[in-house]
């Protein structure tokens, strides 16, 4: 026995184990979710050892003396100080850099990614019917997610036509997707009976 | 049990290295300090800036705002109680990214309020989290609920726990939470991705009440067709603020109201300028990088 075929073998057991639970919960479904789980942890591990920290901290640190990188080097050592619950507070440092960071990061990438191309994008002539019907669907929808005022009488209305645009978008957004967790079904189906049962050829 | 905390924990600090890296060197790019192309971009920042500030500013003077209602919020409560009641746990997952996505802070906020109730009604409270900077940020939001509702005895910090780094390893180990410890009421507050209606539909299956929220658009069908509630786009951002109404996280919502409306009062004038063909490319200009 080859160990292309081992590996085939295994891979198709783990996956007819994964499909069991459409059944019901059971100890082959159990054992695949929990080697699945252990694998990912223990792969990333290993992947964030050699690819961050050997590579991004401590061959730049000492070899290429980037000594800035003390920086995100002590703020993650600070995590070590959640095992000791006297100091434990000190992790909060990192986390308030990590949320403080995504918050003025995100600010400024909503405002030049997001907002003025969206708006800039909007600026149709309303004589074309395509151009009405998204310009009466982007401010409609901004009505929606309109929080200060209670949506009664005319904002309400605006609102309803806002929710009915979104429901469409979401309506072709689902169809969309399904199609697509459907051809991810016929490959998992064919590595079945293609790579393992040789069935199809 | 400590044990294999223990060696989660680690795990989970490592892999916390990763991400912290990742933070500091989107900072440390050289790029030049001040850029004339990005005018516009500085100038609606201050303005963002100043409004959300006098908003705080009214807010914490004592300004009363209002708020208008958001369906699905409403029943975070009646579904912890629903909890209590069959006495199984709550499950919340403040989706699957990482803390460097502004949608996982917003889940977090929601999830001290969720904690909150679970405390007072001594409700076990499940978090499963993908990665270990949420998971240390997901202890200390649960930690700080408890100490909050009186209840700092009952913290456990097994409450929140790291499962798996794999997107589809974290869904599995997930069912398996859902069908082993049967919980009464899910809610999914944060960015999900190809695993929402693999999450929602085995929840659902499982009976439980569930209540999501996230602002990733192409994921939001799956929650609506599964789910009891849902918290679309922008909503979940707003529902910290409705939760805790906070004059800080008040302000912060009226001032992105009003920045909509300008918004609208934008868009209004371009399209006019646009259909007219009246100095639209002057007013397009002022949109876009020079």
């Amino acid at each position: 026995m080859s160990w292309e075929f081992f590996g085939t073998t295994l891979a198709a057991f783990f996956t007819l184990s994964l499909y069991s639970f459409l059944y019901k919960d059971n100890p082959f479904y159990k054992l695949a979710e929990h080697i699945f789980a252990g694998i990912s942890a223990g792969y990333y591990v290993g992947l964030i050892w050699h690819s961050v920290i050997k590579q991004q901290l401590w061959t730049p640190l000492f070899n290429e003396r980037q000594y800035l990188l003390i920086i995100p080097g002590i703020l993650g050592l600070l995590m070590f100080t959640r095992f000791f619950s006297k100091v434990s507070w000190l992790s909060r440092f990192s986390l308030a850099f990590v949320v403080g960071n995504t918050a003025g990061i995100s600010l400024i990438r909503q405002l030049h990614g997001m907002i003025l191309p969206q708006t800039r994008s909007t600026f149709l002539n309303v004589a074309s019917f395509s151009g009405l019907v998204m310009v009466l669907g982007v401010l409609s929808t901004l009505i929606y997610f309109y929080f200060s005022k209670e949506h009664k009488g005319a904002l309400g209305a605006v609102a309803k036509l806002g929710i009915w645009f979104i429901m469409i978008s979401f309506g072709a957004s689902f169809g969309y997707t399904v199609m697509a967790r459907v051809s991810l079904l016929i490959g998992r189906a064919q590595f079945l009976l293609t790579n393992w049962l040789h069935i199809i050829k | 049990m400590r044990k294999k905390s223990f060696f989660l924990f680690l795990i989970a600090v490592i892999i916390s290295f990763h991400n912290l890296g990742l933070s500091f060197a989107s900072t440390s790019e050289s790029t030049p300090l001040f850029r004339a192309d990005r005018i516009n971009i500085l100038v609606l920042f201050i303005i963002f800036c100043a409004v959300v500030l006098l908003y705080i500013r009214s807010a914490r003077k004592g300004k009363e705002f209002f708020i208008r209602k958001i369906n699905g919020l409403e029943a975070i409560e009646e579904g912890v109680g629903r909890a209590t009641e069959m006495g199984r746990p709550v499950l919340f997952i403040p989706g699957i990214d990482e803390l460097d996505e502004i949608q996982t802070i917003a889940g977090l906020s929601i999830l001290s309020r969720v904690a909150k109730i679970t405390a007072q009604y001594n409700t076990p409270l499940l978090v499963p989290v993908r990665y270990p900077l949420v998971l240390a940020a997901a202890q200390e939001s649960v930690k700080g609920a408890y100490l909050d509702a009186g209840k700092g005895d009952d913290y456990d910090p097994e409450m929140a726990q790291y499962v798996a780094g794999e997107q589809f390893a974290f869904v599995a180990a997930v069912h398996g939470i859902m069908h082993r410890d049967k919980p009464a009421t899910n809610v999914y507050m944060g960015a999900f991705y190809a695993e929402s209606l693999l999450l929602a539909e085995e929840g659902q299956a499982s009976g439980a009440i569930q209540i999501a929220g996230t602002a990733n658009p192409e994921q939001l069908p799956f929650f609506i067709a599964a789910c009891d509630y849902t918290l679309m786009g922008e909503e979940l951002f707003a529902a910290s603020s409705y939760l805790s109404k906070e004059p800080l996280m008040l302000g912060s919502l009226k001032g992105q109201d009003w920045i909509k409306i300008l918004l609208v009062i934008c868009i209004l004038l371009g399209v006019i300028l646009e259909t007219l063909n009246i100095g639209s490319g002057f007013f397009y200009k002022l949109f876009i990088e020079h």
